[in-house]
């Protein structure tokens, strides 16, 4: 018997933690414009020390003003989809659950279009302004996982392939209205809406975005990790757990509001970007074991990590063009679906 | 293991004392119904008739009868898992449906057909997990839930399947754990709907006298309800025939009635009925 402690969950976050800044650090270094790795570690150090004024210009503008935001935002998109993942499986009882498979990133895509598509004409604040395309996103989430949720019951009780397959034919619809949109819409100043259907992260995002998307990670995460000893025991299903003293409908609320908050945030700055919902927190339960209270951190640090370096892939491999980073984690991810899927059925 | 230690309900929750002449009474299902229909404005597809019984602490009540005669329906109506269409479940004064879910899990554990695990889990972990109406948010298991889940794996005869992985046990040492972790609750009132076996029901009888639990078993096995209950009571059809010792249910006329086939009783030598089927032979 080895109990889960706070020390251990420390320490493995410590190292989790420890892994990201390495890779943060190498995705620093590589990039179009070669920074050495000396004069990488220096200009941290000078940054550290608050000394930025002595950076040259050059490596202030690519290191500091271009890649570093990037990979900020890799950090939190791709936590806030490990963690949307890893709560949409545990509550749908579904190891296959995950915010893209199952339509809600499109579903998130498609509210923060039309929220795009509104906001001009409502002569908005700037700050109300950058907070209509996350909002749209998350009522997009919302709505789509709980029309998933009930398309995808049985008689009473949530059906796996029923739910999955409810899930991929959402997805294709919604796809379906975005390249709508995208066609009809070509000519406005909606950036790039190839985005949307195939997630990146190279669209550069106001700071008071970065700051919504930041902010709200920790919120929603944070209401999340007050349900892991309950998703624990929603593993063994609803029945048993209510018989432990869990409070199914409180549960069941925070969580879909909150993973729909994640989802929404993740997909209102960088589209519908697959699989580390999926991936992460399967990895994460192979090494450190399914109990909620510590599969959460691990899946955020796991899920920013997994995207960091899925977005150095994206913009290096095929230099000086770039790859959305969502064909990255498709590559990856979509063959670890079907070895899932198969050894499922097996 | 100390059943007494018990964090005692929120004010909210007061207690129906005057429903309680004899304090020794631990359990009293009073004229509890129930009907399921799959629409309201339609008839009933079963309804369970008013049915009442009590129980006192380490006593056994077996309910029995044919399959889909309102036993299981019964249990849950029992475990609060259920709202009564009438009548009230008491359980030391409580209505057993208005506790709030982590205080019904502080009183009663129910052990059933649990559905298979989504994610691979060991035993202990399995076990711990007992201890969850009494952990508050964000703690981690204490010394002291780790020793009554060890304890509570002794108590079933399963210490050596903690490190073991659920899906990798048989489905009896899989019903052990799922008991052991019943007893990490610690309740008050243990009920199980599970294919009742001979050890089972053993080990239940010392469970019962060593922690004092009521227990509530559904089964239709009438030879070990005979054997090891000390209330019987007979279903048939949503309707509760007799309640009583087992000698005063197992009567042959009424037997032979509610199972439709021809059967014998006989006393053994400790005075417990014993039911014989001719035919089975």
């Amino acid at each position: 018997m080895r109990p889960l402690t706070l020390s251990r969950l420390l320490v493995h976050c410590a190292i989790l933690g420890a892994i990201l800044f390495a890779v943060v650090v190498v995705a620093l270094k590589l990039g179009a414009v070669p920074v050495s790795l000396y004069g990488l570690v220096r200009d941290l150090i000078r940054v550290a020390l608050g000394q930025a004024s002595q950076l040259s210009s050059e490596h202030q503008l690519i290191v500091f003003n271009i890649r570093l935001p990037r990979i900020f935002l890799s950090i939190f998109v791709g936590a806030s989809l490990s963690v949307a993942g890893a709560s949409f499986q545990a509550l749908l009882r579904n190891p296959l659950a995950d915010p893209y498979v199952l339509g809600i990133s499109s579903g998130a895509s498609v509210g923060a279009i039309l929220a795009l598509i509104i906001e001009p004409h409502l002569a908005l604040a700037p700050a109300v302004a950058a907070l209509f395309t996350p909002v749209g996103a998350f009522l997009g989430a919302a709505l789509t996982v709980t029309a998933v949720y009930f398309l995808g019951r049985r008689e009473g009780q949530i059906d796996s392939s029923t739910l999955l397959l409810a899930g991929i034919i959402s997805a294709s619809f919604l796809s379906a209205i975005i390249q709508f949109f995208m066609a009809t819409l070509s000519g406005g100043n909606y950036h790039g809406m190839a985005y949307w259907m195939m997630g990146e992260l190279s669209t550069p995002q106001q700071p008071i975005v970065s700051w919504i998307l930041r902010v709200g990670f920790f919120i929603a995460a944070g209401a999340i990790y007050t349900t892991a000893a309950d998703l624990n025991l929603l593993l063994a299903g609803e029945k048993e757990a209510m018989h432990l003293g869990v409070d199914i409908r409180r549960v069941r609320i925070v969580v879909y509001i909150a993973a729909s908050l994640l989802t929404g945030l993740a997909v209102s700055v960088s589209g519908a970007i697959g699989y580390v919902g999926l991936l992460v927190p399967h990895v994460m339960r192979i090494l450190f074991g399914s109990d909620h209270r510590i599969l959460l951190p691990t899946a955020a640090f796991g899920g920013a990590i997994a995207l960091v370096i899925a977005d150095t892939l994206a913009r290096t491999v095929v230099s000086p063009s770039e790859l959305p980073v969502g064909a990255v984690t498709a590559v990856a991810g979509a063959p670890l679906f079907l070895y899932l899927l198969r050894r499922r059925l097996a | 293991m100390s059943s007494s230690a018990r964090i005692p309900a929120s004010g909210a929750l007061r207690a129906v004392a005057e429903s309680f002449p004899n304090t020794d009474v631990r359990l009293s299902v009073e004229q509890v119904s129930y009907a399921y229909s799959a629409n309201p404005t339609q008839a009933p597809l079963f309804t369970l008739e008013a049915t009442s019984f009590q129980a006192r602490p380490g006593e056994i009540v077996a309910i029995v009868g044919p399959n889909a005669c309102g036993k299981s329906t019964l249990l849950k109506l029992i475990a609060g898992a259920l709202a009564p269409l009438s009548g009230r479940v008491l359980l030391n004064g409580f209505v057993t449906h208005a506790l709030p879910p982590r205080e019904r899990g502080q009183r009663i554990a129910m052990v059933q057909q649990e559905s298979p695990l989504l994610f691979p889990s060991r035993a202990w972990e399995f076990v711990l997990q007992g201890r969850h109406p009494y952990s508050r948010k964000l703690r981690f298991e204490s010394h002291d839930d780790v020793l009554i889940a060890r304890n509570a794996l002794a108590q079933v005869g399963a210490e050596h399947l903690s490190d073991r992985w659920m899906d990798q046990i048989s489905g009896g040492e899989k019903q052990r754990v799922i008991l052991a972790r019943a007893l990490t609750q610690q309740p008050l009132l243990l009920l199980l709907d599970v294919g009742a076996q001979v050890d089972l029901l053993e080990t239940l009888r010392k469970l019962a006298a060593a922690n004092r639990y009521t227990v509530v078993v559904v089964t239709h096995e009438l030879n070990l309800a005979g054997q090891y209950a000390d209330q019987v009571a007979l279903f048939q059809k949503g309707k509760c025939l007799r309640v009583g010792p087992p000698s005063a249910v197992f009567q042959r006329e009424l037997l032979e009635q509610v199972f439709q086939t021809p059967l014998t009783v006989e006393l053994t030598s400790s005075g417990r009925p014993r039911v014989i089927v001719p035919s089975a032979k």
